[in-house]
């Protein structure tokens, strides 16, 4: 009683109605965070990113199985900066004034110039490394928010009717996955009940064999249910239209990929990666629109996109704009001072974005209590 | 009356099969009937229902000649997503069958598919939610829910598309007797208030057939009678108790319900009351020492505590029943009896008697392990991994070291007739079981748990298993079976064992723990009561032995 009390209360003092927040306002948001971690590599700006994005994800997170998986994502990005300064002490380029040990140098042949196995590791070149690698880590942390805040399933409810199939055939695989690791226990344990132990290669196909034939029936009674549920009751379609709509779409997302790397890449001129990036988006939208005319499917309660979801995506793209700004102004302070060494400088417009980004944790709805 | 489903002239060959497995069915089922089909295992059940919305032959291929006509739609016009409108059909496992994960979303699944607006879909929800006592699940994930709750899950998941006519093959067949009521109660109230049509298999007659408006009886060779109830009974070749009473005491019309028996039942009643005052047990083998003692097991997964220190000793000679709600820990206890399940306290030990020491089950080497207790598991295929029952045999003789042929002899007296060379998904359920069970006694163990073994068997099958396990005992081996099935109970176990969340919570000779409870009194205990009898044979030798 007590409990529901206090989760029901600040959402009625406020008005604001518990509902989960459109999964794509989430991915927008924690999109927008991930390319502005990717344009820094200033320590200072990459925790700030890190512990708002931590912030948004305790706020507002549910106790579903994905939303528990953030902690893993936080355990994969400090493994990935151990990672980048031990491989850096092992073979990187060691560079620097400030000694820290000499480690011994082994010689390698000329083929494998660039490669230096020890040598002497200073300050500098450890720093470097550890920063590349924060980089990393709070980039996968933002992805990690998105998958702990949104629900995948209701994210691929969303999809358009083109790419519904896909979408039935991951959420299909998530539901199978489990089943499929269920199964081999299963039948592992039955195996001793015909006294072996399941050892080895040999033991390893006694198991394969009937976990397949099991995950195969499986899959063909869910087939059955679905079709006779009426899965697929598909509006006729010409085949050509049908093989237009697939060379549109798939088209349509390579343009756009190719523009986003574009984008992302500095080295590009804007210009050319804006055109392939509007060009592939076009097609993109072109193709779903006709793919959509063939379905006839509904969606029971859609997730609204009301002003919270435009203020989520609107936060993300302030934060991205904010690192923008920051690079026509002065680009130097987006970079750890290595060469001379440095306090890092805490420049005021990136962080003034990060810090506004983070109000998504007070102007999104309150999750929904289980 | 306006017909529902029409089967004209309809005979279904599969591919490979030498011989139709339905063969010119002509079959009527008016609106608003309640029809159950019954028949033999591997009668041809599944195949009949299938056809009626086209996954037979669409999905499960073959050849189906004649017309099978739903409401006025040919399915061979009319693919099973087709007619996903107006019919609905609910499989055996209603956990196989879901889409999405939780109960709300596989309740919208159809109608998202059928393209409903949204407005009409909420609507939908709430009523159907209303309708099957399913308020509290809405937002539970699907696993998580028992075995009834599912099975009203899958019949609400079809309902929301209001379709005219619903097919359930087995809706109860794997569940505890409370939420076979439970399905049932909301079975029948779909087709006295909504008016549906409702084609239903079932094995478990005593449960039904009360409720049936007309029976659809499979007879070997594919061929179909159907008709009033009452009088199909009279000749079928599957009966419930209550009508095999009826048989034995000439009443006509013969009773389908115990309310029906009772009422006819007064004179019967009175012959018995003329016997000797004594209380009529089951034929009990007097045990005579402990095989296998266990002492405070404690089963968990993670948070669930599925057996929660339970003290269990088994005797040579004696069956066991353990019954319960479904994940009532019934299954865990069996595995961990037998030593390769999770055991996280608690002590197993097998008396030092007949193996000259004391032993721990879960210490041994498997392959010893299973000559002391065999375990046949819930899903019996788990243990079959070649693509011959021939195959499987002779591995089985090689692991328990017995001559070659031995396993195969078991299984000739268990289910005689099996093909060497046929593999073993493909035979029916219940020669699967007489497989697993063949390979299991092969070992010839003291102990052999059985989990579930009557799912899916029809009477002849289980009359069968339980004459193989009236023969172990009396070569002094220990048999525990795990069951929802009392009928089964009363008639095989000489002790009945109840769990319910992990706890026993009664122990002691069939006849005084299945009287005195109301869940799970057989047919016959019911409509004889006060007089204690449990089975139709009880009451027959005790007719016998008084003269009329």
């Amino acid at each position: 009683m007590t409990a529901s009390l206090t989760a029901t209360a600040p959402a009625a003092l406020t008005g604001r109605l518990a509902r989960p927040l459109h999964p794509a306002g989430w991915w927008l948001w924690a999109i927008g965070m991930a390319v502005a971690a990717s344009r820094t590599t200033n320590p200072l700006l990459l925790a700030l990113v890190l512990s708002s994005t931590c912030l948004v994800v305790a706020a507002r997170r549910t106790d579903s199985p994905w939303a528990r998986s953030f902690r893993l994502y936080l355990v994969l990005g400090a493994l990935i900066v151990v990672g980048r300064v031990v491989l850096h002490v092992a073979v990187g380029f060691k560079y620097g004034d400030h000694l820290l040990v000499r480690l011994p140098t082994v010689p390698l042949p000329s083929w494998a110039a660039g490669i230096t196995l020890g040598g002497p590791v200073a300050l500098e070149g450890l720093l470097g490394a550890a920063y590349e690698g924060l980089r990393l880590a709070t980039l996968i942390a933002c992805i990690g928010a998105a998958n702990a805040l949104a629900d995948p399933k209701r994210l691929l409810r969303t999809l358009p009717g083109a790419l519904h199939d896909i979408g039935v055939a991951v959420v299909v695989s998530i539901t199978v996955a489990p089943q499929l690791a269920e199964s081999v226990l299963r039948v592992r344990r039955a195996r001793r009940l015909r006294g072996e132990r399941v050892r080895g290669l040999r033991g390893a196909g006694r198991v394969v064999l009937p976990v397949l034939q099991d995950a195969l029936d499986r899959s063909l009674a869910l087939a059955a249910a679905m079709d006779s549920r009426g899965y697929g009751r598909i509006a006729q379609v010409p085949a050509r239209t049908r093989r237009g709509t697939g060379v549109l779409v798939l088209g349509g997302l390579l343009g756009t990929c190719v523009g986003l790397y574009g984008l992302l890449d500095a080295s590009t001129p804007g210009s050319l990666s804006v055109t392939t990036l509007l060009t592939g988006l076009a097609l993109a939208l072109t193709g779903l629109w006709l793919g959509n005319r063939r379905l006839r499917r509904s969606t029971y309660r859609p997730d609204p996109w009301r002003a919270p979801e435009w203020a989520a995506s609107g936060l993300g793209l302030a934060v991205v704009l904010a690192m923008l700004l920051q690079g026509q102004l002065d680009p130097s302070v987006l970079l750890a001072p290595l060469q001379p060494l440095a306090v890092p400088a805490v420049p005021l417009v990136p962080v003034a974005g990060v810090l506004l980004a983070t109000l998504v944790a007070v102007v999104s709805p309150p999750p929904v209590p289980r | 009356m306006s017909v529902a489903i029409d089967f004209d002239r309809v005979s279904v060959t599969y591919t490979g099969a030498t011989e139709p497995t339905l063969r010119e069915v002509d079959l009527r089922v008016d609106e608003g009937e309640l029809c159950l089909v019954v028949g033999r295992t591997g009668s041809g059940k599944s195949t009949l229902l299938g056809a009626v919305n086209g996954l037979v032959p669409h999905f499960t291929g073959g050849t189906l000649a004649g017309r099978v006509t739903v409401l006025g739609r040919d399915t061979s016009e009319h693919r099973p997503r087709d007619l996903a409108d107006v019919v609905g059909v609910v499989g055996q496992d209603p956990l196989l069958g879901f889409v999405t994960d939780t109960v709300e979303e596989e309740l919208a699944y159809g109608m998202e598919q059928l393209a409903l607006p949204a407005g009409v879909m909420r609507k939908r929800v709430e009523e159907t939610i209303d309708l099957l006592g399913l308020a509290d699940l809405r937002r539970r994930p699907l696993r998580d829910l028992s075995g009834g709750q599912q099975q009203r899950v899958a019949i609400g998941a079809v309902l929301t598309t209001h379709p005219r006519v619903l097919v359930l093959d087995e809706p109860t067949s794997a569940l505890d007797p409370a939420a076979a009521e439970e399905v049932l109660a909301a079975i029948t109230r779909l087709v006295h208030d909504l008016g549906v049509t409702v084609l239903m298999a079932e094995h478990r007659l005593e449960r039904v057939l009360q409720y049936a408006d007309r029976l659809v009886h499979l007879l070997p060779g594919g061929r179909v009678e159907d008709g009033d109830p009452a009088t199909l009974v009279a000749t079928a070749t599957v009966a419930p108790p209550v009508v095999e009473l009826g048989r034995l005491a000439h009443w006509s019309p013969l009773p389908l319900s115990v309310r029906d028996a009772r009422r006819l039942a007064g004179p019967l009643r009175d012959r018995l009351d003329l016997a000797a005052p004594r209380v009529a047990v089951a034929p009990q083998s007097t045990p005579t020492q402990d095989v296998l003692v266990a002492s405070d097991v404690v089963v968990r997964y993670g948070q669930t505590v599925a057996v929660a220190g339970v003290d269990l000793t088994l005797r040579c000679g004696e069956v066991c029943a353990l019954v319960g709600r479904n994940g009532a820990g019934k299954s865990s206890l069996l595995w961990a009896l037998q030593g390769s399940g999770r055991r996280d306290r608690g002590r197993v030990l097998l008396k030092p008697e007949p193996f000259g020491e004391v032993l721990d089950p879960a210490r041994l080497d498997p392959q010893r392990a299973r000559r002391i207790v065999g375990l046949v598991p819930q899903e019996p295929s788990d243990l079959l991994y070649l693509d011959a029952v021939g195959a499987e045999c002779a591995r089985a003789d090689a692991e328990s070291e017995r001559p070659a042929g031995s396993c195969a002899a078991l299984l000739e007296r268990l289910a005689p007739g099996i093909d060497p060379a046929s593999h073993p998904r493909d035979v029916s359920e219940g020669q699967r079981l007489a497989l697993v069970l063949a390979i299991q006694l092969s070992a010839d163990p003291t102990v052999l748990l059985l989990d579930e073994p009557t799912r899916g068997l029809d009477y002849g099958a289980k009359r069968r298993l339980r004459d193989v396990v009236h023969e172990l005992t009396a070569r002094g081996r220990c048999v525990v079976i795990s069951t929802h099935d009392v009928e089964f109970v009363a008639e095989t176990a000489d002790r009945v064992v109840v769990m319910a969340d992990g706890e026993v919570v009664a122990d002691g000779p069939t006849s005084e723990v299945i009287l005195a409870s109301p869940a799970f009194a057989p047919q016959v205990a019911k409509i004889v009561a006060p007089q204690q009898f449990m089975t139709v044979r009880q009451v027959r030798d005790e007719l016998a032995a008084v003269p009329s």
